[in-house]
């Protein structure tokens, strides 16, 4: 081990140092047919993607339905092997990690789910649930030590610590998710996966559950993965979002270049799309529809994926396929013809306002 | 100007059920005039469902007990014959719901259930209902209409599934369009493009639009009046801007601030309504929303707030109990990002004292 | 879908072969009844068990007479096409005895079908529509009694009320009637009886399966969709609700009739129907290995059979099922 790893554990995040590096993560799901079940083709899920995840930041992935974020998601906590590619955790590579290797892993990091109906037993006392990860990793054997330390991760996520002994289904969708949250902490894991954490609740439950996520990730110092449909509230949670499309990260920036100067025309599209409570920016903006759907991810389009919903597309865009790199206002992004700034202000609300 | 084309008086929709009698709406008003859009927004739960498949005479639980009027082109609804509904439903208010995969029957072709729906009304031909079906997928936007309309709803993408129920509901040129959470299960792509297509078939048709969701976006950009909804009551009306600009209930006030907003700074903190709505069984007394409201005061709890216009703006109604003036110091104050309790120390300290 | 039935095919060989295992396994592994003893008659002396013994291969190993067991079934092998065993009780093969009842046992499934379909369907469908009224409970009150009371005991008292010669309401020819039956119209009037008691219990549980399920239909999205577009109350419950809740009951039928033809034990017992289940029922009364063996493998084909071609009809029926 080396002496700066050593200096760094158990001290307070260090800026700009890199948590997890991906690289060349692919994730294809094979289909069989026929009479042998021979392999036809692949869902290509996730199909070459590279980035890193710094530590203490909250990293947004967004997309439309289907475009790889869970199956993403998945790979960086293993809870699936990836078809090929290299993912390190704290420098070490856990692509290929097995077993006990991967059962040290599943301490360093947690994952919170969509619905908080279904991701919890309920035949189980929330207390029992809390403390599901001490018995598996077998920790806080003492008597009362377990108890006791539950209570502290509800007292910590806002629930009442007296309710130990009560069944989900006793407990409002936001208060559920809350037990999603004390679980996933209950090991203080280093890096926290939250899949669409809150679609599943109400406009006015979701607030309470982003404002307690982004409370914990700065008093813990969490490193935070957050994937989310709904591109107001990735602007609110997230320092860097990554935005997917068909299998590929398309474009990746800070929250403040993505929003305010979007470069790849699909981010644009997204963004425009996006209905804005206002109704006054909402007549001023013009709206940017996408035609037509999201190819098949079995069978993307070749040279840029994007091609075929792009209004900006060219001859080139058809063959050659343009790779992650940086533009104006240091997006990195992948396009042969990137937006410029006076189609940003046409389209996207967010750069209006940056701008005055 | 004549008569709205819907007017809903007092409606109310009460089921009762082994725990207690579950107010699912409990006497709301409003009307929509033709060619307008009406945006009903509300939490799960609130009642919007509920009011506007009453409307369209599809409340059909034996547990459910409905008063009030609804009136549409003067024509009594509730009161009407079952045949007399059924010859209105899908001719003259159509609707379109929340999930259009189940909403779909998944063992007939989607040109089958389109023409189904215009042959219930119009004496036409299998083969000519089948032309208009594939007419409207054509002007919905659907690639290959005519081939397309020989494909199950299985074999749809989220947003041609619901561009299809979009075709089916206005095959019969309704006047009134009624769309129960048209977006909510679909991704903003395909959701900016369902609301275009709304927005664009509306205009040319003249159609009159209900459009019932969650999303404060979404009325944003299609509603022409908006009426927020709170556990079975309308507790604020407005047109769209005066909604967004200058609301006067605490609950919108709630809705708007716990939302984050593109327009908005990235550090602004979210202010979540605090507690969760009620049971629909035992509602608090008096204002029902004052277990969750930060300004609430004693006599709040025991007198029912009603609907009333706000100073000075007779198109502007709120539900509470707080005089206009103090409300419009709150929301001046929380505008300018003071927390409720701060605002409620700001504005309210003096008159409590005086109370 | 080629491709899909011939897999299915495959998947039929060796549920069959499973089957046949397990039969040889509990008929000749495990000591029930040495079929030498069986075939040596009464009383027979320990020299003569000894040589039939060894004419029946019974000598052998236990897998060489698996081997042989299964050369004898399979056609093309053996040189004796299917061969099913051969009968010491009755000293005839037992294939050509099954395939002589089978007619006898389509008959009396045919009929008790047709029947049962057009007495559940109606039943359930009204039952569901009208949930909670009196018609429904009632329905349902005397189906759940169809159900649970065993079809022998409604076979007895059927026979008890209403048979010919010993009945209260001596209408309608009962036990044995059918063999002594000559034309084919007697024949169906003898069958009266067993159809009506066989359909009584199949009629109840259909009736109940499918009024859950248009129950449950009727609450989904697309009836409303269905109502919203301003059809018929009728057209909603039948084109959209029953075309949807039927579906299942394809599987129920499938295996029900699967497990008919290979007769209706109880029931051709009960009025004594030269059928395949009362050849069964013979034999285990008396032990009669072969025949046990045989009608067991005759009716898991007719089930296995039955069940491919319900995979297969799904995919008519159902858009969305595609192999
Ligand atoms: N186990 C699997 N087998 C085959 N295909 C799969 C599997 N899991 C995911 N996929 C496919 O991989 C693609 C990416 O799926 P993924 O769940 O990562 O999407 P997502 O971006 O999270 O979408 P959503 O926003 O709907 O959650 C989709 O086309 C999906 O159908
Ligand atoms: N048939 C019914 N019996 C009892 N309660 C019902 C029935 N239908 C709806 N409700 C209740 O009425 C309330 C309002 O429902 P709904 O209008 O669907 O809300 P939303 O505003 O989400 O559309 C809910 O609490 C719901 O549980
Ligand atoms: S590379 Fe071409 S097709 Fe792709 S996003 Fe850029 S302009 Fe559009
Ligand atoms: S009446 Fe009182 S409790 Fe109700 S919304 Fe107004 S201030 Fe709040
Ligand atoms: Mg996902
Ligand atoms: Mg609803």
């Amino acid at each position: 081990m080396s002496i700066a790893a050593s200096e760094t554990s158990g001290s307070a995040p260090v800026a700009g140092e890199k948590i997890m590096e991906v690289d060349g993560l692919f994730k294809h799901f094979p289909i069989h047919a026929g009479f042998f079940r021979r392999q036809v083709g692949a869902v290509k899920a996730v199909d070459g993607i590279s980035f890193d995840v710094m530590r203490g930041e909250t990293l947004g992935l967004v997309g439309e339905s289907g475009c790889g974020k869970s199956t993403t998601a998945r790979l960086l906590l293993r809870l699936m092997a990836p078809t090929d590619g290299s993912i390190k955790f704290e420098g070490q590579e856990i692509a290929d990690a097995k077993g006990p290797e991967l059962k040290a892993l599943r301490r360093e990091m947690q994952m919170i789910f969509q619905d908080p109906y279904s991701s919890l037993n309920p035949r189980k006392t929330v207390g029992s649930i809390i403390s599901d990860p001490f018995v598996i990793h077998g920790m806080h054997k003492e008597g009362g030590a377990r108890k006791k330390a539950v209570q502290e991760l509800m007292d910590i996520v806002g629930l009442n610590p007296e309710h130990y002994n009560r069944y989900p289904h006793e407990f409002s969708g936001g208060q559920r998710q809350r037990i999603g949250v004390a679980r996933a902490l209950a090991l203080k894991p280093k890096v926290i996966v939250a899949d669409e954490p809150v679609s599943a609740l109400d406009v006015s439950i979701q607030a309470q559950v982003l404002n307690l996520l982004r409370d914990l990730q700065r008093d813990l110092g969490l490193t935070l993965i957050f994937i989310a449909h709904d591109l107001s509230v990735v602007r609110h949670m997230c320092d860097r979002v990554a935005v997917m499309y068909l299998g590929r990260i398309v474009e990746l920036a800070t929250s403040d270049q993505l929003y305010s100067h979007p470069r790849m025309p699909y981010t644009g599209a997204l963004m425009s799309a996006v209905p804005v409570a206002d109704p006054r920016l909402a007549a001023a903006k013009k709206r940017q529809v996408l035609t037509g759907d999201v190819p098949s991810p079995t069978n993307p389009p070749p040279g840029c994926r994007f091609h075929t919903r792009c209004w900006k597309a060219q001859e080139i865009c058809r063959n050659e396929d343009p790779p992650l790199e940086p533009k104006d206002g240091g997006n990195l992004a992948t396009c042969h013809f990137p937006l410029t700034d006076a189609e940003v202000l046409e389209r996207v609300p967010t750069a209006r306002n940056v701008e005055s | 100007m004549g008569a709205p084309l819907l007017e809903v008086e007092n409606l109310k929709v009460h089921f009762e059920t082994e725990d207690g009698l579950v107010k699912a709406v409990d006497g709301i008003s409003y009307t929509v005039d033709r060619g307008q859009t009406l945006g009903i927004v509300g939490e799960s739960g609130s009642g919007k469902s509920v009011s506007s498949l009453t409307v369209m005479g599809l409340t059909r639980s034996r547990n459910a007990r409905i008063s009030g009027t609804v009136r549409f082109n003067g024509k009594d609804l509730l009161g009407a014959s079952e045949e007399d509904m059924r010859s209105i439903r899908g001719n003259d208010i159509a609707m379109i719901f929340q999930d259009p995969l189940s909403s779909l029957h998944p063992f007939y072709k989607v040109g089958a259930q389109i023409a189904e729906g215009v042959r219930a009304h119009r004496d036409v031909s299998k083969a000519q209902a089948w032309d208009r079906a594939v007419e409207m997928l054509s002007l919905v936007g659907i690639p290959e209409p005519r081939k397309r309309a020989d494909a199950y709803p299985h074999e749809f993408s989220g947003g041609m599934r619901q561009r299809a129920m979009i075709a089916m509901a206005l095959a019969n040129d309704p006047k009134l369009l009624i769309a129960d959470e048209p977006t909510t299960a679909l991704d903003v792509t395909v959701q900016a493009q369902i609301l275009e297509l709304i927005e664009r078939l509306q205009s040319e048709f003249d159609t009159a639009v209900v459009v019932i969701t969650h999303d404060l976006g979404v009325v944003a950009e299609m509603a022409d009046e908006i009426s927020v909804m709170y556990a079975g009551r309308i507790v604020e009306k407005a047109d769209t801007d005066t909604i967004f600009a200058a609301p006067e209930h605490p609950y919108t006030w709630g809705l708007l601030s716990s939302i984050p907003r593109l327009d908005a700074s990235r550090d602004e903190e979210l202010v979540p309504i605090p507690g969760r709505p009620p049971s629909l069984i035992n509602l608090p007394g008096g204002c029902s929303f004052h277990p969750r409201c930060p300004y609430v005061r004693e006599a709040h709890k025991k007198v029912d707030p009603k609907l009333e216009p706000v100073a000075g703006n007779p198109g502007h109604q709120s539900a509470c109990l707080l005089d206009s003036s103090v409300r419009r110091k709150l929301w001046s104050e929380l505008r300018t990002g003071v927390k409720p309790d701060e605002a409620r120390a700001d504005v309210m300290a003096a008159e409590e004292k005086a109370v | 879908m080629a491709a899909y039935i011939a897999r299915r095919l495959l998947w039929v060989v060796f549920l069959l072969f499973t089957i046949t295992c397990i039969t040889f396994v509990i008929f000749s592994v495990l000591p029930s009844g040495d079929p030498a003893v069986a075939r040596a008659g009464r009383s027979p002396s320990p020299q003569l068990v000894e040589v039939i013994r060894v004419q029946l291969g019974l000598d052998k190993s236990k897998p060489e007479q698996f081997i042989n067991y299964i050369g004898d079934i399979l056609p093309f092998v053996g040189g004796n096409g299917i061969y099913l065993g051969f009968s010491y009780q009755n000293n005839t093969d037992v294939l050509p005895e099954i395939l002589e009842r089978l007619p006898v046992t389509i008959f009396l499934a045919t009929g008790a079908v047709i029947l049962w379909l057009s007495i559940g369907i109606p039943l359930g469908v009204l039952s569901a529509v009208k949930t909670g009224s009196a018609l429904d409970r009632i329905a349902m009150g005397i189906a759940l009694l169809f159900i649970s009371a065993p079809v022998y005991f409604f076979g007895l008292v059927a026979l008890y009320l209403f048979d010919d010669q010993i009945g209260i309401w001596p209408i309608l020819p009962g036990n044995s009637a059918y063999g002594e039956a000559d034309s084919l119209l007697g024949k169906a009037e003898a069958l009266i009886m067993p159809w009506c008691v066989l359909a009584a219990a199949f009629a109840a549980i259909y009736a109940r399966f499918l009024r859950g399920n248009l129950i449950d239909t009727l609450q989904e999205d697309y009836i409303r969709t269905a109502r919203a577009k301003g059809l018929s109350e009728r057209r909603v419950i039948f084109r959209h609700g029953v075309r949807a809740a039927i579906t299942p009951i394809v599987t129920l039928l499938g295996l029900d009739i699967g497990i008919l033809l290979g007769g209706a034990i109880l029931t051709e017992t009960v009025f004594n129907i030269p059928g395949i289940g009362r050849y069964a029922f013979n034999a285990i009364t008396v032990s009669d290995l072969p025949v046990i063996q045989g009608t067991v493998l005759f009716g898991a084909f007719f089930i296995v059979m039955m069940s491919l071609i319900v995979d297969i009809l799904y995919a008519f029926i159902d858009p969305r099922v595609r192999y």
